[in-house]
C-alpha cells in the first residue's frame, strides 16, 4: 500500500498517466477508481436515502415544514413505554437463552460429533425458509394455555429465528481456536467440562458471541409477524398500530428505534474493544 | 537467554518443596481401534520412577495414541494402563495428574503467562497469592520471568512451549507428557529447548514419556527409546543399544543410517564383500535370501586399485566425512575421518571391509539406495 502512494502523487502531479502503455495494471487503475466511486454512491444512495426520508417525515408536521412536534409527543404517547421495553425483555431473554443454548452445544458438535456440523448447519438455516407465520401458527397451536398467555413465549420462538446467525457466528469462532488442544490442556490440568468452559471456552469466544448477540437483538427489535400473530405490543408492532394515528410520529418512532439499536450495538461492540485495548496495555507491549 | 542451570533461592525452594517425583508407568498389551486400523496392537511397556523414555516411530505408527491413552484422552478397546499400581481405568484425564506438552501451541490465549502456569492451581483451589508465588518460580525455572505478564501472541513458539512446560510441571504432575513439543520449532530454539527440557527433567527426576518421529530428539534425551511400528514397539533400549545393537531392520533403517547389501550365506556366517562375518543373534536361518544392514562406521574403506567399489559422493560432516561407495548396483556408506578422506577422490576404486564384531541381517527387499536411509 505504501508502495501506492507515491505512485498516486506522481500520477496526480502529471494530471493523468501519461507513461503507462506498457503496463496493464496501471493502465486500469483509473478507471477503476472510477468503478469505485460509482459503486460506493449507489450503495450510499441505497441505504441514506430511504433513511433521509424518514427522517425528514419525522421533523415534519402535517403542513410540510419542519417541526419536532413528533419527536417530543413520542413518550406520551398510549402503549409507547410498554412496548418499547417489552421490547428490551425479549431481547435480552432471547439473548440469554440462544447463548446457554447453543454455545455449548456449538462446542459440544465441534468437540465430539465433528461429522455433525453439516447436519447442524442444515438444521439451523431452516427458520430462514420456512415462513414467520407458519412457525408462529405451529407453536400457538401446540403450546401449553399459560405459555401462550407469556410474551416470553415469543423469546422461545425468536431463539428458533436466531439460529441460523448465531450458530454461524460460533460456529466460525469456534473453528478460528484450536479447540482441542486448549480443551485437553485444561483437562489435563485438573479442569472439569464446566470450569473449562467458563475460563478457557467462553473467554476465546467473546468475539463470536458478541457478533451472535448483537445479531440476535438487532432480529428481536425488529420483528413484527410473529408478536403480530401473538397478540402482543412488540415495539415495531405498536409502530403500526400507531401509524394509523399518526404517520409523523410512527416514523419518528421508527427513526428513534433505528438509531437506538445503532447506538445499543456501537455500544456493546465499543465496550468489547476497550475490554481488549486495557488487556493489551496491562501488558505494556503490541 | 537464560538457561535452567539457575541457582536462585526462589528457584532452590521450589525444588526442595516437591515432593518425591517420579511414578512408575505400565503400560499393559493396550489395543485401541480407529475402523480398519489398529492404533495400538498389544502394546506394553513399563516405566521406572523418574524414568525419561522416548517413543519414537514414523507418521501412524501409535505413538501419539499411546500418549494419549496415557493421559486418558483416548479409551481403550483392551488392556490396561497402571500409574504406581493404581489401575486408571476408571480415571478421567483431569483426575490423572499428568501434565502435558502438545504439539501446538496449547497456552490459553486470554491468560498471560502467569496466569496461565497457575491454572492448574488454581483448578486445584489453590490461594490467589500461593499460585501467583509458584507460577512465578515456575516462570523462572525455565528462565521466563520477565516475560509472566506477556500474552502468548506476544510470545515466540519457543516460549510459549517454555511456558507450556512450567504449566504441566505447575501441577506437580506424576508423569508428564510430552507429545512432540518441539516440532514447531526452529532449529535452534528446537536444540536450546531440548536441553532445557532434559536438564529439568534429571533435576526434578520426574517420570517423563516424550513422542518424537525425530531421532536425533530421541537419542539425545532420553533414558531409553521404544521404536515403534503399526501400534507395536519393535524395541526398547538405551539410545546406544538402539544404535548400535538394532533388533530389527525396521530399527536399524529408522534410527540412524544404514546401507542396505545383499549377501551370500558361509553355514552360520554371512559374506560381505568376501569376507565372513558372523550374524548377530544368529538371525535369518530359516530366510531364502538375505541382506545385511552395515552403518556407516561400521565399514572400513582402503585405496585399492583392483578394488570392487569406487566413489560416487562425498559429504563433508565436520570431523567425518560420509562417502557413497558403488559396488556393482549397491550403493555403501562409509564415514571415514575428516583427513583420511581428504586423500580419496571420487571415481577413485576402492575396497571395503566390515569391522564391526558381527552383521544384522534382514530379509532382502531389494538393493536400492533409498531404502538405507
Amino acid at each position: 500500500m505504501a508502495a501506492l502512494i507515491p505512485e498516486i502523487a506522481y500520477e496526480e502531479m502529471q494530471g493523468g498517466i501519461p507513461q503507462v502503455e506498457g503496463d496493464p495494471q496501471r493502465r486500469r487503475r483509473p478507471r477503476l477508481r472510477y468503478w469505485r466511486g460509482i459503486v460506493l454512491f449507489l450503495a450510499g444512495a441505497y441505504f441514506l436515502i430511504p433513511l433521509y426520508a424518514g427522517l425528514k417525515f419525522s421533523f415534519e408536521n402535517d403542513a410540510g415544514r419542519f417541526s419536532l412536534y413528533a419527536v417530543k409527543a413520542i413518550p406520551s404517547q398510549t402503549g409507547f413505554s410498554a412496548a418499547f421495553f417489552l421490547s428490551l425483555r425479549l431481547a435480552a431473554t432471547t439473548t440469554v437463552l440462544t447463548m446457554v443454548l447453543m454455545v455449548p452445544t456449538a462446542t459440544y458438535v465441534h468437540l465430539k460429533l465433528p461429522k455433525m456440523r453439516r447436519v447442524l448447519d442444515f438444521v439451523t438455516i431452516l427458520p430462514i425458509v420456512i415462513p414467520p407465520i407458519v412457525l408462529i401458527l405451529g407453536v400457538l397451536e401446540a403450546a401449553p394455555l399459560w405459555l401462550r398467555a407469556s410474551p416470553y413465549l415469543l423469546s422461545l420462538v425468536y431463539v428458533i429465528l436466531a439460529l441460523p446467525f448465531v450458530y454461524r457466528s460460533l460456529d466460525a469462532g469456534l473453528s478460528a481456536i484450536d479447540l482441542k488442544t486448549l480443551v485437553e490442556a485444561s483437562r489435563s490440568l485438573g479442569g472439569k467440562w464446566v470450569g473449562t468452559l467458563w475460563h478457557v471456552i467462553l473467554p476465546n469466544l467473546r468475539a463470536a458471541m458478541l457478533s451472535a448477540t448483537v445479531l440476535t437483538i438487532a432480529l428481536v427489535l425488529g420483528e413484527f409477524t410473529m408478536a403480530s400473530l401473538d397478540l402482543w405490543t412488540t415495539l415495531p408492532v405498536w409502530i403500526y398500530q400507531f401509524s394509523q394515528l399518526d404517520a409523523h410520529i410512527a416514523t419518528a418512532v421508527s427513526m428513534l428505534s433505528l438509531i437506538g439499536t445503532w447506538v445499543l450495538l456501537t455500544v456493546i461492540v465499543s465496550v468489547d474493544r476497550s475490554q481488549s485495548r486495557r488487556t493489551r496495555r496491562r501488558t505494556g507491549a503490541l | 537467554m537464560t538457561t535452567t542451570q539457575n541457582t536462585s533461592p526462589i528457584v532452590d525452594s521450589f525444588l526442595q518443596d516437591l515432593p518425591v517425583a517420579g511414578a512408575q508407568v505400565e503400560l499393559d498389551r493396550l489395543v485401541r481401534v480407529f475402523g480398519q486400523t489398529r492404533a495400538l496392537d498389544g502394546l506394553s511397556l513399563t516405566i521406572e520412577r523418574g524414568e525419561f523414555v522416548a517413543l519414537l516411530g514414523p507418521s501412524g505408527c501409535g505413538k501419539t495414541t499411546a500418549l494419549r491413552v496415557l493421559a486418558g484422552f483416548e479409551r481403550l478397546d483392551s488392556g490396561r494402563v497402571v500409574v504406581n499400581g493404581q489401575d486408571l481405568a476408571r480415571v478421567s484425564a483431569q483426575h490423572r495428574d499428568m501434565g502435558m506438552v502438545f504439539q501446538s501451541y496449547s497456552l490459553f490465549p486470554n491468560m498471560n503467562a502467569l496466569n496461565n502456569v497457575a491454572y492448574g492451581l488454581r483448578m486445584r483451589k489453590q490461594g490467589s497469592r500461593q499460585r501467583r508465588k509458584k507460577a512465578g518460580e515456575l516462570l523462572e525455572l525455565v528462565g521466563l520471568a520477565d516475560q509472566a505478564s506477556k500474552y502468548p501472541h506476544q510470545m515466540s513458539g519457543g516460549q510459549q512451549q517454555r511456558v507450556a512446560l512450567a504449566r504441566a510441571l505447575a501441577i506437580e504432575p506424576r508423569v508428564l507428557l510430552l507429545d512432540e513439543p518441539l516440532s514447531a520449532l526452529d532449529a535452534k530454539v528446537r536444540a536450546e529447548l531440548r536441553d532445557q527440557i532434559r536438564s529439568l527433567q534429571q533435576r526434578l527426576a520426574i517420570t517423563t514419556v516424550f513422542v518424537t518421529h525425530d531421532q536425533e530428539e530421541a537419542l539425545s534425551m532420553a533414558d531409553r527409546v521404544c521404536v515403534m511400528k503399526s501400534g507395536r514397539i519393535e524395541q526398547t533400549a538405551t539410545p546406544a543399544t538402539l544404535y548400535s545393537r538394532p533388533a530389527t531392520a525396521f530399527v536399524a533403517e529408522f534410527v540412524g543410517v544404514s546401507s542396505r547389501v545383499p549377501v551370500e550365506r558361509a553355514g552360520d556366517e554371512v559374506l560381505v564383500f568376501g569376507q565372513q562375518c558372523p550374524v548377530r543373534g544368529g538371525a535369518g536361518a530359516t530366510w531364502d535370501s538375505i541382506d545385511v544392514l552395515l552403518r556407516p562406521e561400521d565399514v572400513a574403506i582402503e585405496t585399492n586399485p583392483d578394488g570392487k567399489g569406487f566413489v560416487t559422493h562425498r559429504s563433508f560432516l565436520g570431523a567425518t566425512t560420509r562417502l557413497v561407495v558403488q559396488v556393482g548396483e549397491i550403493a555403501v556408506r562409509v564415514d571415514v575421518r575428516s583427513e583420511v578422506a581428504a586423500d580419496i577422490e571420487l571415481g577413485n576404486h576402492v575396497s571395503l571391509r566390515v569391522i564391526s564384531r558381527d552383521v544384522l541381517v534382514a530379509p532382502r527387499v531389494g538393493n536400492d539406495l533409498s531404502a538405507a536411509s
